[in-house]
């Protein structure tokens, strides 16, 4: 207890929540003597609340072109656009985020991609003796084989800081063409699969989103690989693990 | 140094936001948001990486909106702007209005400590490093600015605003 007298700060920073526990406990028995104050406080939360649901959609609007173009313009090397895309997804939220930024020149055939993806998803996560043909115990050779398969050096990507690790992968043919699948498994047995598919030519995109069924995907192309993380997870949740894979891929 | 343009980039949808609140109209917004961006990104080497972006990035808007404001001779009407998206709801765009022409009725310094702090959920410290003021001046301006707003949303005929979605 400081006892000190409240000032118009202290007012301010009740409002703004930033006053310590005990401080704030002492502002709030002075304004309990003092109704008129009391409503004061109570309309400027109001305000700012106000403040904050008119303007807050603001950020949540896909990028103008013309803002976009300002980072094209810096020369930022295409190796780094998607993690930028990634960046932008991130905060993004709205599901046409970055869509309208990156083109959507790959986005009929990335739709039925993820439409199979995510059939493929559902296939496998249900089995419970066979779900991956080869186990995480022998992931050296599981992603080798698999990058063999594709053409590409794959990777399984370490997601254990967000709770899930490796149960195996498995071959998969995609419109006739080699596929990789990677499942994860968390503690409650909640399963989430990584897809990978060759698309060469194809030059990098944001993140983005997709849900058939309750299942959610991110996909994504990177150097001329299309991934897409899979579950049946909150998009935030997802998105995460989706950020995590990109990262761990990034890393060589 | 590109890792400093993502950083960049993440700040985008706050200075948006902020620009759009501040001058009460898309497209000067995006004119202010793109200005700061140029500006940035072609000082990025000034940065100080153990310093945190955003203050500088609205530190940089914010000396923009003032030269800006000081080239313009008239001030540009703040309210209705046709160019906000048709999706909106009719509440939440009535909402926006009635905002836009309280706040567009503050006086600058005010409007801007109180945008800072209540919206962008900055610090005292980085607010009143962005405006370039002491923080006793930041605390008196955003209460000054906050009295303002109460009374423009409060009196005057018009309704207080009662429910925020």
């Amino acid at each position: 207890m400081s006892g000190a007298p409240v000032s118009e700060s202290d007012v301010q920073a009740l409002v703004d929540g930033r006053l310590a526990p005990a401080r704030a406990a002492e502002v709030e028995a002075w304004l309990a003597e003092r109704p008129e104050e009391a409503a004061r406080v109570a309309a400027l939360r109001q305000d700012r609340d106000a403040l904050r649901a008119a303007y807050g959609p603001i950020a949540a609007e896909p990028l103008p072109p013309r803002l976009a173009a300002e980072f094209a313009r810096a020369g930022t090397p295409p190796w780094r656009r998607a993690a930028a895309a990634a960046a932008i997804f991130a905060l993004g939220g709205a599901a046409g985020w970055a869509a309208g930024y990156f083109g959507h020149g790959h986005d009929p055939e990335r739709r039925d991609v993820i439409r199979e993806a995510i059939g493929a998803h559902r296939v496998f996560i249900p089995e419970v003796r066979h779900p991956v043909e080869v186990a995480a115990s022998e992931e050296a050779h599981l992603v080798a084989w698999l990058s063999k398969k594709l053409g590409h050096a794959l990777k399984a990507p370490d997601l254990s800081a967000q709770g899930f690790r490796l149960v195996g992968g498995r071959l998969l043919s995609d419109n006739g063409r080699p596929a990789a699948l990677f499942m994860y498994e968390n503690s409650a047995g909640l399963r989430i699969t990584i897809h990978c598919v060759a698309e060469p030519g194809a030059s990098e995109t944001a993140f983005r989103y997709r849900e058939i069924d309750g299942v959610a995907a991110f996909y994504w192309i990177d150097e001329h690989l299309a991934y897409a993380v899979i579950g049946k997870l909150q998009r935030d949740r997802l998105l995460e693990i989706a950020r995590a894979t990109y990262a761990a891929l990034e890393k060589k | 140094m590109s890792g400093v343009r993502a950083l960049i980039l993440e700040q985008v949808p706050a200075l948006r936001r902020y620009a759009r609140a501040l001058t009460g109209d898309r497209e000067r917004a995006d004119d202010l948001v793109q200005d700061t961006l140029a500006r940035s990104l072609s000082r990025i080497h000034l940065w100080r990486p153990a310093a945190s972006i955003r203050p500088w990035l609205f530190t940089i808007m914010h000396n923009l909106f003032l030269n800006e404001r000081r080239r313009a001779s008239r001030t540009v009407p703040l309210g209705a702007d046709p160019a906000e998206p048709a999706a909106d709801r009719a509440d939440s765009r009535a909402l926006l209005d009635d905002l836009d022409r309280a706040l567009g009725q503050l006086a600058e310094d005010q409007r801007a400590a109180v945008l800072l702090v209540g919206v962008e959920e900055m610090s005292y410290d980085d607010a009143a490093k962005v405006l370039g003021i002491p923080i006793g001046t930041l605390m008196s301006r955003l209460s000054r600015g906050r009295e303002q707003l109460r009374r423009l949303l409060d009196g005057d005929g018009r309704p207080r605003i009662r429910r925020v979605k």
